[in-house]
């Protein structure tokens, strides 16, 4: 039985990754899962300086799923290469570094950093935040700039680079074809969804950045839906996130076009869940007959549909 | 290293129409806890509410022979999560990751250990009071709430050997007021000779009070605060609080990982959330 799958030149021992800003800097749980045993860990956002973030109430519960507004918090790239990377080396974790910018040059300037050091296995391309006003989603919002940002950064950086797109605008698969043709190994999507909760009684906004991104199972069926679009737009690997809680989920995304994906919010829930995760997939692939995992990514079969559900 | 466990409801006791005592079979989870950590609760099974809910390990449950069996948690109603824990069934299982988070310092003789509690905030000071008089610490509770109904599980407190000072805002128990009004008269009282440490929990206008008392009367106080949690663990950013960093620029801290419990004067109390 066969877990691994293959984004470019690196071989994943399996398609789970954690997905960046829901996992810390990764050593945070170092002690409720061995780090080598997912197929990678995409970091907390970095840019090239520390940044405090927003004030607190930073998340917010909505119907099967959550705001958040944290704003970026993090601690600078030149801190995490010194401080958190050797414990990710030393626990074997692939690393994905999300990176963040409020020009090109400062993305240019992050993948160089990470690009000296050992131990960075891809450059997440964060052009996507919806909770910060410079920079970023200015990005990915706009296919030139998306087209900019990623051809820009694979000029500096031997390192795969993997921009991560926003649902929030009208065709992500244009953003996904601009990435492609950028020189993108792949693309991950989607980041949250811009969304806002009121209190009707005292009629205020409940986060203090007032919007935040929305994410959990609550926006699945919508990500499945744009990494299917773009499956059908590019030929990159497509690594798929959105609300992902259990092995079914990750083979809905599989099948939809994903080669790999993300759990992110599911990690809040259940910080042990990447075994059960794992364990559901094989059982999914000895009841299946299926020898390798990566056979499954993009066989949607829409020539029928599927009815067995109406009586459920 | 925290666990998650999937304990089941021993018993859900009613103590007003907001109050309850959730007893919970956890014996690992309790075996593992030190005064004044948390557990994280899911409190349904489902997504939808999807998030677990921080609560302060209320009082460590054992068998006939001390042994550990589990943990209970003082629940006050307030939003869904806690509603459905309210509602909470013996038999009926809730999933109980922990315990989490720094835990309270007890200090030792000659040194005093005089606790300042409002509302659901008493439920840490089980556990601390627990690790207190096992090193023969002679401490005393301040307890305040809003009426004489609110006020709990007192008596198990004076079995430890704690000193309750009472305090209700409608005058039903104690003194008429707010608890830091009994904290302040006590502190008059006491020569500076005499260490003193303070640990606060319950609302946060409470806590910066006491803080300010502490201050004021150069004892230290630590807190243990109450945050918006995503995840427990140090992972969503999201329980933050703002503390003072000597001289730079203030920081934000999680409150998951490096508290809850704090050193009342690294915080900015105009930027606490409450």
């Amino acid at each position: 039985m066969d877990l691994s799958v293959s984004i470019g030149s690196l071989t994943l021992a399996n398609p789970l990754i954690a997905a960046s800003g829901c996992f810390g800097y990764g050593v945070e749980y170092a002690d409720v899962v061995d780090l080598s045993t997912l197929g990678g860990v995409a970091v907390k956002g970095l840019f090239l300086a520390e940044r405090e973030g927003h004030p607190p109430p930073r998340i917010v519960e909505t119907p099967a799923g959550m705001l958040n507004a944290i704003g970026l918090q993090g601690i600078g790239v030149h801190r995490f290469v010194r401080e958190k990377l050797p414990e990710l080396r030393d626990r074997r974790a692939v690393v994905f570094v999300n990176i963040c910018g409020t020009t090109v040059d400062e993305y240019c300037e992050i993948a160089r950093i990470l690009s000296d050091h050992e131990g960075v296995a891809a450059i997440e391309l964060n052009i996507s935040c919806p909770n910060i006003k410079e920079g970023g989603i200015t990005f990915g919002c706009d296919l030139n700039g998306t087209h900019n940002v990623v051809s820009a950064v694979r000029k500096v950086t031997p390192l795969p680079v993997i921009p991560k797109l926003t649902p929030n605008v009208t065709n992500v698969a244009s953003f996904a074809r601009a990435a492609e043709a950028a020189g993108a190994d792949a693309v991950s999507l989607v980041n949250t969804f811009l969304a806002m909760a009121i209190d009707v009684h005292t009629r205020r906004p409940k986060l203090t950045n007032i919007v935040g991104g929305l994410s959990g199972p609550a926006i699945r069926p919508i990500a499945v839906r744009m990494v299917y679009e773009c499956r059908q737009a590019v030929k990159l690997p497509i690594i798929g996130m959105g609300g992902i809680m259990t092995a079914d989920d990750v083979l809905e995304f599989m099948i939809a076009g994903a080669t790999a994906v993300q759990v992110g919010t599911a990690n809040f829930v259940d910080p042990f869940i990447w075994k059960k995760i794992l364990d559901g997939l094989r059982d999914y692939m000895t009841s299946h007959n299926i020898e390798r995992l990566s056979s499954m990514t993009g066989t949607i079969d829409t020539t029928k549909r599927e009815t067995a559900w109406i009586s459920s | 290293m925290p666990i998650d466990v999937d304990a089941t409801v021993i018993a859900n006791t009613r103590l007003s129409d907001d109050y309850s005592v959730l007893a919970l079979e956890a014996p690992d989870v309790a075996s593992l806890a030190e005064p004044g950590q948390f557990v994280m609760i899911k409190p349904s099974a489902g997504v939808d509410p999807l998030l677990r809910r921080p609560f302060s390990i209320f009082e460590i449950l054992r068998d006939a022979n001390g042994s550990p069996t589990g943990i209970s948690l003082l629940n006050k109603r307030i939003g869904i999560g806690t509603a459905l824990l309210y509602e909470a069934t013996p038999g009926s299982r809730l999933g109980c990751l922990g315990p989490l988070g720094r835990p309270f310092e007890p200090v030792s003789p000659p040194a005093e250990a005089w606790m300042v509690a409002g509302g659901v905030g008493l439920a840490p000071f089980v556990t601390l009071s627990e690790a207190l008089s096992a090193r023969g610490t002679k401490s005393r509770l301040f307890y305040g709430a809003r009426k004489s109904s609110d006020l709990t599980h007192v008596d198990l407190f004076e079995r430890l050997g704690v000193e309750a000072v009472l305090a209700t805002e409608d005058g039903s128990r104690g003194m008429h007021g707010f608890v830091t009004a009994a904290l302040e008269a006590a502190l008059r009282a006491t020569p500076q000779s005499q260490e003193i440490r303070l640990y606060a929990c319950g609302p946060t206008p409470m806590m910066r009070a006491v803080a300010k008392l502490a201050a004021a009367h150069g004892r230290r106080c630590d807190v243990s605060l109450e945050q918006v949690m995503g995840c427990g663990l140090g992972g969503c950013y999201s329980c933050v609080v703002l503390t003072h960093t000597g001289g730079g620029a203030p920081h934000f801290v999680r409150s998951c990982i490096d508290g809850p419990v704090f050193d009342a004067t690294r915080i900015l109390w105009d930027a606490l959330v409450h």
